[in-house]
């Protein structure tokens, strides 16, 4: 054998004289030695000084663990960490966890987006400067000066986002800063500031520095579970939790995964791997998704459904279900959990309708068998087989407070076992109406189906097993009704032949999908999973689409076990020691309680996207309703939701609560007499009532850790005009005469500018801190202490700072201390000591649960009961507030743990062992009004103080939760902790590597003995009851305004028709004088940015196409004549986005996706349809809110922060799309 | 016999998510300098897809790699020394920039200095080679998860070779990811096609690397190298490449791409080789036969008169001991599940794939029958939505038989383990109808799904 030719050869061979080394026989390779110096600039560009532990606290899930390389003090690179605690000899390891996103991240350190030094508007700080000037130096008067002079006020808000930040310097900006949250608290009152800042799970410290201060001052933090659209309120509908699921290594132990609606390669990058290996041990793998996303790649299955149809797809799944593993064969697994975990068996009294047919009523309650016992309102009753007498199981809420339900509450049957059915050979039945809103545009729609009934005393009842066969339209024989014949019969919901119109998905392939998960979960006792993620979850109606996913892994007995049940992936991140996070944060260590906001509807009416919605709140009521919204605006409901004290509502009143406490001294009564008596008369409002007043804006909101104009603020364009009063691109029109709400105030002229001053903390420049007033520069995530958890992974570990913050960046713990500091000097003499009217919704996990029994909607406005604080309306608490000492308790542990120890989901922790360890850990502060506390002075203290006061993370407060909560189960609990009560995980720990923290009355599921974690395994194994009514997991819903709009069981609900209600084209509809074509206008999550890095990030976007795009089919862009990379625009009442399209055959036709929190700070141009900068994602888009997610005070449906609250939709709305001239502008 | 030593690496592209966490993590580490801007020593392409630098595999075009000449003696494609020696001043046969992409930045800075102003201040990207304004339309991944794919993927080189196996229908649509690095070959063409003598591979670990003070940047190599894995750094004029992290290697770390890759779909291992058969290797006339060729040189690490050859040859205890150990052998030769990356380009690639099986089975569904039953499993390869013809012109010279192989073992992996998974006895006429003992594909099973650390590198 030999090369290329004789000559060659010939050639070549004599490189055997010429050169030393030696040449193979086949002249193939010459060998030599040495010469290898050259290699040498590689091993030096490898070569570093130390290797830093940290990780990414944007808002990401990933929780990785990263090494963050430094080379002459210069951040250079980073690489994952492989050292996670390994999960045992038969599984897959969470080595290496990570992304792209996260692996291009120390890019910003020395990047020219960076934020180096403190900024202030130009105008805005030369009008203080001269004001301060003016008044002798005085900066609250300066403040007060500019902001309350019309003119000057405009000048400055006008200007916003239009460049002209100058630089200040950190004594100068804080100083203003201080300036403004002192003259607000004192002429608007303290709940006219709020702050802003996500997951706390990511970086707990950075998150709790300026919720500390905030709360401390009395202003309101504001939620964003909710907010994102990413708390599924079906969670807390069905099971009272907020959300709890797997971690990603339990995926591997389903039979049967199902991913819906979550991209899991690209949204769960670090996890994915699970999902491809789990395959390799057989597990079965089925995608739904609209688009052929990253995930279809994996799958067997592809079901290619159409966006926002997924619930119908799901209720046929259910109906197959129900039929064949119900109705057509008892499947002994599926019924034994049934009856034992969840409401099924449950009695509800019917009630008769107008037309004499009835329809679903209130669950059957000890009170209703005549029984005066404790709570009796709140024990639910089922009926026993073996005597077929009606009984009172333990564990519902009634058992759960009061002195009779200690030992009770609990899910133990004993003797008794429950009747599902009460459907029998010759038996009763009645016809029920039930709710359908299955035709195109989901107008109310109504079917009547035969019912087995019983007679208990004098109620008409049923079982919820009974009442699910009859919504899902299951036959049985002697039952009457609009049932459903067969799978093919295509007009009954809720068949496969039903669906597929509707879903695109065929029958046969829906009836087998639904028959293999629950086949796969009979087998293996509950391995069946669905991973569900934001494509279903940003809905209007998502909690119905959920409702119809957990009815799949409920009825199928899959909650509880590992491997099986809901994976809900979306943006939830858990913050494992939540307890010591939540004391910090919340300054619970101060004063209690601190103030919490709904932040979907605190933009709602302070952006005033009130006004524009020009349709009632009973647009969403159901057939089957009874008018309990007729004549309500949205707005009305949120207002009604917050005088009822459902949900929280701050601004609370049209006054200052310093000032009304002042007033209620003065007239020497108790405050919520006071209140009360001023509420009655008129003279007292809630500022819910009359959002457009000066009096009820907000004034000051502090942004950090966040994008709010950029990334999750809905209806930006909204936000541009009324909150800050700058250009803005909004097309759409306010609602006109008649459209308008009954009870909140119509200013004629709406409000521009309502905000004086936003002040965000950022490392880079986003869409936030180009329209902010103040720009603090931050540290990085690679120049801090911190801690970080995930749901993801059963792991705590921690950043450290690779360098200190270069130039003048500071860590968010330290900037806040500077702010309050400075706040402190100038509140001494200006507000001092004063006392503060806290008005406090009923909340979740309290004895308040109970304040509304069967959830009638009690209004005192309308006369239907009397206003009672605590019962009737929010408890109004008096705080008292030292605004001298705000600085001095921002760094140290406050005495109230002392007194009242901490509580988390209604189990109170006695931490006077955590308090004397960490005085002794982190130092007592000498002096001053924290004399002698605990320091919490460093970012690293605070670390430790989250360690030491959280179950989950010191074994010792586990094991004494789980005991406190014995007294109240009867059952054993606290060996699930005690292997580890000794362990205290220190910071030092987690800087080591990660750390597995410890099973704690905190969560519901349990990691004993290294088992994967799956939520609910201790209610099902240790029969601990759900937080619900009946204590089990709940298909039935009987609050009055669920049934109202027809959502009392799982039932279909289709997207909003947004040409019914706001006269936009419909999806596919060719607009030829623009030469647009309307499309459904959907922002999932962005492979190149989000959530570990962002849009700008060099590296991303060189691996992408370098900006904002639009996705779209090649169908479509047909239609317009739009090539891949054509400039297009995309126009909606809402606003004008630019961007450049992606022409793909992976995108079905008459959907577009713009991927979420791309930013107009990267090569937007001008749009033609406004002649201004083009949008961001969210300029397309606006708030919608659901009334049903604003109920409160009953059982599971009560508020707690993050936990149930209206969502920020917005996967509802529609766009036109056009191609634009191809010469763009800037 | 000459016993060698070579570093290889096996991706699984069945787990492969398309992250570009790799191709990141090696940019950071590697090429984020003046220079390297358009540098991916690793890349990761979407496929269907032109790959990077555009249809680099378009041979025919740009002549890279070896071929048989009219008497079977091979021979650099874009010609033979002599010639190259003649041409080596107008090397016509070299992708320029715009077939990698034109690197571009932003005006940042404008976002925090902009002066008071009518719009919102935005970073208009700016070329990084002519510092102009520019219009962004092309990257070092613009067809990513098929963007625009009529204007990109019907490009695809493979793709023309596969005819109308492909339609860019809704209804149709599949992707997978290829990661690629520098193939560390065992016949390197662009060590053969350096006028210089800068290319090198080493002897103790067959690592191909350029000597950055030999190279004067006549770019033959780039020409030469049918992969297109040797760029050029425009500031220094040196030619640059893939080091297959050698620095970490030396110290027993994995490279940079395999330790941060997330799909853990990376191996790392030793493999024996006979260097005396390479030549005899890359050249069998049929290019069917070549990936056989090229996995017959590699020797058996416990076959004794290999170890005794290896010892003569100087290669240390513990390389012998590793190479028995190593996952990569026992990937490409023992489970036979590993191919390499076109053999046809005769180089003898170092860098092995495992095909993406998925999805197999959502044709079977029309046929209403549960597709994870093994009989129809093994029914459904023929009807895989990814084309097997396409994965053989990647790897197996377009032979579709050593893939279907590949992707049986693979289905019937899962098939075995569902029974196992399910608690239900296993089925021995499983792994014998893919020819294989129980053991040895449950063994092949945990090195796939477990993918322990200390057993992938």
């Amino acid at each position: 054998m030999s090369l290329d030719n004789e000559l060659t050869e010939a050639l070549v061979r004599t490189r055997r004289f010429f050169t030393r080394g030696t040449v193979s026989d086949d002249l193939r390779t010459l060998t030599k030695q040495g010469g290898r110096q050259a290699d040498d600039f590689y091993r030096d560009r490898w070569s570093h000084d130390k290797v830093v532990r940290s990780t990414h606290g944007v808002n990401c899930t990933g929780s990785c663990s990263w090494k963050v390389y430094v080379k002459d003090g210069i951040i250079t690179w980073e690489t994952q960490q492989t050292d996670y605690p390994s999960v045992g000899p038969d599984k897959p390891e969470y080595e290496p966890r990570g992304c792209p996103r996260g692996a291009a991240f120390s890019w910003y350190t020395y990047s020219p987006t960076r934020v180096r030094y403190p900024y202030v508007r130009g105008v805005l700080l030369q009008m203080y400067r001269e004001a301060k000037s003016q008044y002798g130096g005085d900066p609250v008067k300066a403040w007060a000066h500019v902001v309350d002079n019309p003119q000057r006020a405009k000048a400055y808000k006008s200007a916003r986002g239009k460049g002209g930040l100058v630089r200040a310097t950190w004594e100068e900006a804080t100083e203003l800063v201080a300036a403004a949250y002192v003259h607000t608290i004192q002429k608007w009152g303290p709940d006219r500031v709020a702050g802003f800042s996500p997951i706390p799970a990511m970086s707990m410290v950075s998150h709790a520095s300026g919720a500390r201060f905030t709360s401390l001052i009395g202003g309101s933090m504001l939620s964003f579970y909710d907010w994102y659209a990413d708390l599924p309120v079906a969670s807390p509908q069905m099971f009272g939790d907020q959300t709890d699921v797997p971690e990603s290594g339990d995926w591997w132990d389903a039979g049967y995964l199902m991913m819906w609606g979550s991209n899991v390669p690209v949204t769960r990058t670090p996890d994915a791997h699970w999902m491809t290996e789990a395959r390799y041990r057989g597990q079965k793998v089925v995608v739904v998704s609209p688009d052929y996303a990253d995930n279809v790649k994996f799958a067997d299955e592809w079901l290619a459904v159409r966006p926002g149809t997924d619930g119908a797809l799901a209720m046929a799944m259910g109906h197959v279900i129900l039929k064949e593993f119900f109705v057509d064969r008892e499947t002994p697994y599926f019924r034994d959990y049934t009856k034992k975990y969840t409401d099924l068996p449950y009695l509800v009294a019917l009630e008769p309708t107008d037309g004499g047919a009835y329809r679903a009523g209130k669950f059957l309650t000890a009170a209703d068998l005549g029984q005066d016992e404790e709570n009796a309102h709140f024990k639910t009753v089922l009926l026993d087989s073996v005597t077929d007498q009606p009984v009172v199981p333990n564990g519902s809420l009634g058992h759960r407070f009061g002195g009779s339900g200690a030992g009770r509450w609990n899910l133990d049957l004993g003797e008794v076992d429950p009747r599902l059915t009460l459907h029998e050979p010759g038996g009763a039945s009645v016809a029920v109406e039930l709710p359908r809103f299955d035709t195109v545009d989901g107008a109310p729609g109504s079917v009547s189906r035969g019912v087995p009934v019983r007679r208990i005393g004098e109620h008409l009842v049923a079982t919820v097993f009974d009442l699910m066969l009859a919504q899902y339209g299951v036959a049985r024989d002697g039952l009457e009704g609009d049932y459903a014949t067969s799978y093919d019969d295509a007009t009954a919901p809720y068949t496969p032949a039903w669906q597929e119109p509707i879903t695109g998905v065929p029958a046969a392939a829906a009836a087998r999908i639904a028959r293999e998960f629950a086949a796969n979960a009979e087998e293996s006792r509950g391995r069946s999973m669905i991973l569900m993620g934001a494509g279903t979850n940003h809905w209007f109606h998502s909690d119905t689409i959920y409702r119809g996913f957990l009815a799949l892994t409920t009825l199928t007995g899959c909650q509880g076990v590992n491997g099986g049940g809901w994976a809900h992936y979306v943006g939830q991140e858990k913050c494992r020691p939540i307890t010591g996070w939540a004391q910090l944060a919340f300054g619970l260590d101060w004063a209690r309680p601190p103030r919490q906001m709904i932040h979907t509807a605190y933009w709602y009416l302070h952006t005033d996207q009130f006004r524009y919605d020009t349709f009632s709140a009973d647009t969403v009521s159901a057939a089957t309703g009874s008018g309990l919204l007729a004549g309500l605006s949205t707005a009305d409901v949120i207002a009604k939701s917050a005088r009822m004290g459902w949900m929280p509502s701050y601004p609370t009143f049209n006054r200052n609560p310093l000032d009304l406490a002042d007033d209620a001294a003065a007239t020497g009564r108790p405050v919520g007499e006071h209140v009360v008596d001023q509420l009655q008369s008129g003279e007292l409002r809630f500022a819910a009532e009359d959002p457009d007043s000066p009096e009820n804006f907000p004034r000051v909101l502090a942004v950090w850790r966040a994008n709010l104009l950029g990334s999750s603020g809905k209806g930006n364009e909204y936000f541009l005009k009324h909150l800050l009063g700058t250009d803005n691109s909004l097309r759409a029109t306010e609602a006109g005469e008649g459209q308008r709400p009954r009870d909140v105030e119509w200013h004629e002229q709406a409000p521009e500018g309502k905000l004086d001053l936003l002040l965000t903390l950022d490392f880079r420049q986003t869409s936030t801190t180009l329209f902010s007033d103040v720009v603090l520069p931050a540290a990085t995530w690679y120049e801090k202490h911190d801690l970080n958890t995930t749901d993801m992974h059963p792991f705590v570990h921690s950043f450290n700072p690779a360098i200190a913050p270069p130039w003048q960046t500071r860590t968010d713990w330290d900037a806040w201390q500077t702010i309050a500091e400075k706040f402190s000097e100038l509140a001494a003499t200006r507000l001092g000591t004063r006392r503060d009217v806290v008005a406090v919704p009923l909340l979740h996990d309290t004895p308040d649960a109970m304040a509304n029994p069967h959830g009638v909607v009690r209004d005192w406005k309308a006369g239907e009961c009397e206003p009672v604080p605590g019962a009737t309306m929010p408890k109004l608490v008096e705080v008292e507030r030292d605004y001298a000492a705000v600085g001095a308790r921002m760094q140290a542990l406050g005495p109230v743990l002392d007194k009242l120890g901490t509580t988390t989901k209604g189990v109170t922790y006695d931490v006077s062992a955590s308090i004397d360890y960490l005085r002794h850990k982190n130092g007592a502060i000498r002096g001053g009004p924290a004399d002698g506390r605990p320091s919490l002075k460093r970012d690293v203290h605070a670390c430790e103080a989250i360690l030491a006061l959280s179950g989950t993370t010191n074994g010792h407060l586990a094991t004494q939760g789980f005991k406190t909560l014995e007294k109240r189960t009867g059952t054993l609990l606290h060996d699930l902790a005690a292997e580890h009560e000794g362990k205290q995980i220190t910071f030092a720990d987690t800087q080591a590597a990660p750390v597995p923290v410890i099973t704690s009355p905190e969560w519901s599921g349990s990691e004993t003995g290294g088992r994967r974690y799956s939520p609910f395994t201790i209610n099902v194994e240790r029969l601990k009851p759900w937080h619900t009514l009946t204590g089990r997991q709940h298909f039935f819903l009987d609050h009055d305004w669920m049934a109202e709009l027809g959502e009392g069981l799982p039932v279909y609900r289709p997207p909003l028709n947004m040409a019914a209600l706001f006269a936009e084209p419909s999806v596919g509809d060719l607009q030829e004088a623009v030469g647009g074509v309307t499309v459904r206008y959907l922002t999932p999550h962005n492979k190149w940015s989000i959530h570990s890095e962002y849009q700008d990030n060099l590296f991303m976007l060189s691996l992408s196409r370098g900006g904002q795009t639009i996705w779209m089919s090649d169908r479509d862009a047909a239609k317009i004549g739009v090539a891949d990379n054509d400039w297009i625009e995309a126009v909606n009442r809402n606003g004008v986005v630019v961007a450049r399209a992606i022409v793909s055959h992976r995108m079905p036709e008459g959907t577009v996706y713009m991927h979420h929190a791309q930013d107009r700070l990267i090569d937007v141009p001008l749009a033609e349809a406004s002649g201004k900068r083009g949008g961001i994602h969210n300029s397309l888009t606006r708030i919608l809110i659901k009334p049903s997610h604003v109920i409160g005070g009953y059982a599971q449906l009560s508020f707690a922060f993050n936990y149930l609250g209206p969502t920020g939709n917005q996967r509802d709305e529609v766009t036109v799309i056009r191609r634009r001239s191809q010469e763009v502008t800037y | 016999m000459k016993v060698m030593a070579q570093m290889a690496m096996v991706m699984n592209l069945d787990k492969c998510i398309g992250c570009h966490t790799c191709s990141v993590t090696c940019k950071q580490a590697w090429t984020n300098r003046t220079g390297t801007e358009y540098v991916w020593f690793n890349n990761v392409e979407t496929r269907p897809g032109q790959g990077y630098p555009r249809t680099y595999e378009d041979q025919e075009t740009w002549k890279g790699g070896w071929t048989l000449n009219q008497r079977g003696r091979l021979t650099l494609k874009a010609g033979g020394r002599l010639k190259k020696l003649l041409t080596i001043f107008s090397n016509p046969k070299m992708p320029s920039i715009n077939d990698y992409y034109e690197p571009w930045t932003y005006d940042y800075a404008n976002l925090t200095d902009a002066p008071a102003q009518e719009h919102t201040p935005v970073a208009r990207p700016k070329s990084l080679i002519s510092g102009k304004d520019m219009k962004i339309s092309w990257s070092s991944n613009w067809d990513d998860n098929l963007g625009g794919s009529a204007a990109t993927a019907e490009r695809d080189p493979v793709l023309k070779k596969v005819g109308d196996k492909v339609k860019f229908e809704f209804e149709q649509t599949f992707m997978f990811y290829l990661p690629r690095i520098c193939e560390h070959c065992l016949n390197p063409s662009c060590a053969a096609s350096c006028p210089s003598g800068a290319i090198y591979k080493r002897t103790e670990d067959g690592i191909v690397l350029v000597d950055q003070d030999r190279c004067r940047g006549w770019r033959m190599c780039i020409s030469g190298c049918p992969y297109k894995k040797v760029y050029f750094n425009h500031r220094t004029g040196k030619a640059e490449k893939c080091t297959f992290c050698f620095p970490r290697i030396e110290v027993g770390l994995p490279t940079v791409c395999s330790e941060t890759c997330v799909g853990r779909l990376r191996y790392l291992g030793l493999v024996l080789y006979d260097a005396d058969r390479v030549l005899e290797a890359a050249s069998v006339p049929d290019d069917h036969d070549l990936y056989e060729a090229q996995r017959s040189i590699l020797l058996d690490p416990n076959d004794p008169d290999v170890i005794r050859a290896a010892e003569r040859d100087g290669i240390p205890r513990d390389w012998i001991d590793a190479a028995q150990r190593s996952p990569v052998h026992a990937l490409i030769n023992k489970y036979q599940v590993a191919l390499p990356l076109h053999p046809e380009y005769r180089t003898m690639p170092m860098v092995w794939y495992i095909p993406p099986l998925s999805p197999v089975v959502d044709v079977v569904r029309e046929t209403g029958e549960d597709a994870e039953r093994r009989e129809n499993l093994f029914a459904a390869i023929d009807a895989l939505r990814i084309p097997i013809e396409y994965l053989a012109e990647l790897f197996t010279a377009g032979d579709v038989a050593p893939v279907d192989r590949v992707l049986r073992k693979l289905a019937a992996m899962r098939s075995y383990m569902r029974d196992i998974n399910m608690g239900r006895d296993p089925d021995s006429a499983i792994p014998a109808a893919v020819g294989m003992g129980e053991e040895d594909l449950y063994d092949m099973y945990r090195l796939l799904a477990l993918a322990k650390y200390d057993e992938r590198y």
